[in-house]
């Protein structure tokens, strides 16, 4: 079952926990006393920028009736969705940007573009989420009680649906951030606060009425005025749009949390969990995607999932420059970094997603010692000597765990 | 590391309380929170939390003209969740009205150490605000917005479409040495609508005193050209103290409104060889003061003054005070008074105690979320004074949002709860 005790799980004391906060501390403190002018025209820039390829994107839709005009506007207003929801929505929600003083630009003022409320995603996601990051139970982002994406759940016929469901997710991811935070679940069993559901279903009508009035009556209606389109081409247009921006705002969270080597937790993790300990389960349970320039930019920098859980108030744009010094300390203290390709890291979240489909009998690791979760009984069986910290000791079980199959498979021959 | 607020439990039996008629509720859930001590129970609670609204825009202006009222509700539903002003501000900064904005026309040195900034303001802005009054500034400095008041002194005529305030860079003051030296013409600043109350009405009373020292001379001048310009100076007498001839703002121009009115007498004080106006031998100036109706803006002290000699002659109602208040923040560590606007109550604060533990700690509903300073759903607007991050130190000022649950009152602050 998952890390019940972070400390031990992390080989560290202590006063070694101690140390790290100071750390991470320090480095918080380095980029707030460096913010200025440069961030705030990079923030500037990227929503002037994005506001101009929106409209870019909804012109050559009305402008042309050609099928390459369709697909360029349609990628356009695609991207256009993407980056506002992840580079700009999702961080100026996340106060990363409050500190500029701009009302316009600000955590309590922004709404952003998708069907969910800006207030219900800053309690599932700032809060819930961010607080108990990856704890069974606490964090619903943890499967968004719908996929089985870690053992520690208890199979169920239900979760033979795994890939279906999501794949449907995936596509209808905003629909997914919205009504999480109403709890359907809770509603159908009655086990919900009747008053406060009706006041959230309330928002989420509002907010989703009007992005539905936006995408599939309004523009379709005002780009019909012109003779390039029609209203059912805008329609599937926009359509498609939010789509592309649905498959790829799934791919870049599943991203953060499902690879493998991202931890899970359970309550009794947060038994008087000190600030250090927090920072080492933000730690455990991310993991980063590398790539570029450009994807990082296309995925709000949240291939930086590590670095955003330490300091998830801090303005993305600096998130690269953090992640070399959080390497540091991670190789100072033997912590693992859990990194990899974009795509690779993508396709282990499919492959456990998929695995997960089944019952236990089929898989072959415990809960004790799995690619997407680990505790710290997995260790048990190690020499104190192999034992010097987190990355050694992980790198040890695993050896040792190849040569008792060799063993095994010498035996059986 | 020990860190006391981060230990602190929150485990409800709701997840979401909605910030309207949540007080009542509120402190049950907390205490009940509070209670429900790790280890015991928290399989099937779940976190409480009390968010506030996302503040949507408020457009400047609104309500006046059905017809613009009409096309803009029409152009929102194409826009949302933005208006069509966070898209036109992209082609001209002042094609918005969701925040009031200005551009800087020109800066005119006025003295040595003072300047007028001639703004022209954008969309939104109305231009009947009444002489004497002053506006907020909002300036970009190191990406960051930062707000001042001061005394409009141009005389509200809506034909002009321009207003200036008249800034004296002071010695500690940073944003005033700012614009005094550093804003070019073509800046675009941010603006909040005209208030105050010490203003001259329409039509003026027939005898009027000014008392005014420094650049207290602003929101006075202001009055004099509205006064000029209606032609209601009947009986205007004006005492101006400046350290030396050459610190007097507006000089030339009151020089000349003195030649061609003849209700108009000024007389100037350089308080470096003569000393400081003593107003408790006003009656060697001006006898017949207790008369007229008197506006005075200045030092502190002499303010303080002036309310002493008024009340003395038993005529309060007739002097009429600006206070330019510079809030500072405390020496480090030090609490405060703290007062929470909206549920009016006041408590003297120690710098160490997170402002939400001091607003909870006396029942007031503070919206909260995570209590480590990471959700953001704590944070509420600090109306007055200074307030010191428990985490880095960082000072905040008046005019900008804060997370309660990692800040400590570092001086006499107002929240807006």
């Amino acid at each position: 079952m998952a890390i019940t005790d972070v400390p031990a799980f992390a080989h560290l004391t202590d006063s070694d926990i101690e140390s790290l906060a100071v750390e991470l501390d320090a480095i918080r403190q380095d980029i707030e006393d460096s913010r200025g002018e440069r961030d705030s025209r990079y923030i500037r820039r990227t929503i002037a920028a994005q506001r101009a390829l929106e409209v870019v994107g909804r012109l050559m839709l009305a402008a042309s009736s050609k099928r390459s005009a369709w697909w360029a506007g349609t990628v356009t207003l695609g991207v256009a969705k993407i980056i506002e929801n992840m580079e700009i929505g999702h961080n100026v929600m996340h106060g990363q940007w409050d500190w500029m003083n701009d009302p316009e630009i600000h955590s309590t003022t922004w709404e952003w573009d998708m069907s969910g409320a800006s207030k219900h995603w800053r309690f599932t996601h700032n809060f819930m989420h961010h607080k108990y990051t990856n704890i069974l139970g606490m964090d619903d982002d943890v499967g968004y009680g719908l996929l089985r994406v870690t053992r520690d759940d208890k199979w169920k016929p239900f979760n033979l649906g795994n890939l279906f469901y999501n794949t449907m997710l995936a596509l209808g991811f905003e629909w997914g951030v919205g009504l999480q935070h109403l709890e359907l679940g809770r509603m159908f069993k009655g086990r919900d606060d009747r008053d406060a559901t009706m006041v959230r279903l309330r928002e989420f009508s509002a907010k989703a009425g009007r992005q539905l009035a936006k995408d599939y009556v309004a523009w379709p209606a005002v780009t019909s005025l012109s003779p390039g389109a029609t209203f059912s081409s805008t329609l599937k247009a926009n359509a498609v749009a939010n789509v592309i921006r649905n498959v790829w705002a799934n791919a870049v969270i599943f991203c953060g949390h499902f690879p493998d080597g991202a931890e899970k937790f359970t309550k009794t993790d947060m038994a008087g969990e000190t600030k250090g300990e927090w920072y080492l389960r933000q730690m455990l349970g991310s993991a980063n995607f590398e790539g570029g320039p450009a994807l990082r930019f296309m995925s709000g920098n949240l291939c930086h999932q590590i670095e955003h859980h330490l300091y998830p108030d801090l303005p993305s744009s600096r998130l690269h420059e953090i992640s070399v010094r959080v390497r540091q300390v991670c190789d100072k203290y033997d912590l693992p970094y859990t990194t990899g390709s974009f795509l690779v890291q993508y396709g282990k979240t499919w492959r456990t997603i998929a695995k997960l489909s089944l019952p236990d009998k089929y898989l072959r690791d415990t809960a004790d010692n799995a690619p997407e979760t680990r505790s710290e009984r997995m260790f048990t069986e190690l020499e104190p000597s192999q034992r010097r910290g987190l990355k050694s000791a992980i790198a040890a079980a695993r050896a040792r765990r190849r040569e008792k199959r060799v063993a095994r498979r010498d035996l059986a021959a | 590391m020990a860190l006391p607020w981060l230990k602190r439990r929150t485990y409800g039996t709701v997840g979401y309380v909605s910030r309207t008629g949540a007080s009542r509720m509120g402190n049950a859930i907390l205490k009940l929170g509070q209670e429900l001590s790790l280890g015991k129970k928290y399989s099937s609670s779940r976190p409480a939390a009390v968010l506030t609204d996302t503040k949507r825009p408020k457009v400047a202006g609104a309500g006046k003209h059905r017809g613009w009222d009409a096309a803009r509700a029409l152009a929102e539903r194409i826009t949302t969740p933005l208006l069509p002003d966070d898209y036109l501000k992209l082609a001209n900064p002042l094609w918005s009205a969701r925040e009031l904005r200005g551009r800087v026309l020109e800066v005119r040195r006025e003295t040595e150490d003072s300047a007028t900034l001639v703004i022209k303001p954008g969309w939104g802005f109305s231009f009947d605000y009444q002489p004497g009054q002053y506006i907020g500034i909002g300036v970009l400095v190191d990406g960051r917005w930062r707000w001042r008041s001061y005394s409009l002194t141009s005389s509200p005529v809506t034909s002009a479409r321009i207003i200036t305030i008249t800034v004296k860079a002071m010695p500690e003051g940073f944003l005033s040495t700012h614009l005094v030296g550093g804003v070019a013409p073509g800046t675009v600043v941010r603006l909040a609508a005209p208030q105050g109350e010490f203003v001259m009405p329409d039509p003026a009373p027939a005898s009027v005193l000014f008392i005014t020292a420094g650049s207290g001379i602003t929101p006075v001048m202001s009055m004099l050209r509205t006064l000029a310009r209606r032609d209601q100076i009947t009986d205007v007498v004006h005492l101006h103290s400046a350290p030396t001839e050459s610190d007097v703002i507006f000089a030339t121009e009151l020089a000349e409104l003195e030649r061609s009115h003849d209700g108009y007498r000024v007389r100037m004080r350089s308080t470096r060889t003569e000393g400081r106006l003593d107003l408790a031998r006003l009656d060697d100036e001006l006898p017949d003061w207790r008369e007229r109706q008197a506006w005075a803006c200045g030092p502190e002290g002499m303010l303080n003054d002036a309310v002493r000699v008024w009340h003395a002659a038993g005529i309060d109602e007739r002097l009429h005070l600006e206070r330019f208040a510079v809030s500072k923040a405390a020496a480090h560590g030090e609490g405060g008074s703290v007062q929470f606007a909206r549920s009016g109550k006041t408590l003297a604060v120690d710098g160490a105690t997170p402002l939400m533990d001091a607003g909870e700690s006396v029942g007031i509903q503070m919206p909260f979320g995570c209590r480590m300073g990471i959700c953001q759903s704590c944070v509420v607007p600090l109306l007055d004074g200074h307030v010191r991050d428990l985490r880095t130190g960082a000072e905040h000022e008046p005019g900008t949002r804060i997370q309660t649950c990692i800040s400590a009152a570092s001086g006499d602050c107002v929240l807006d709860v």
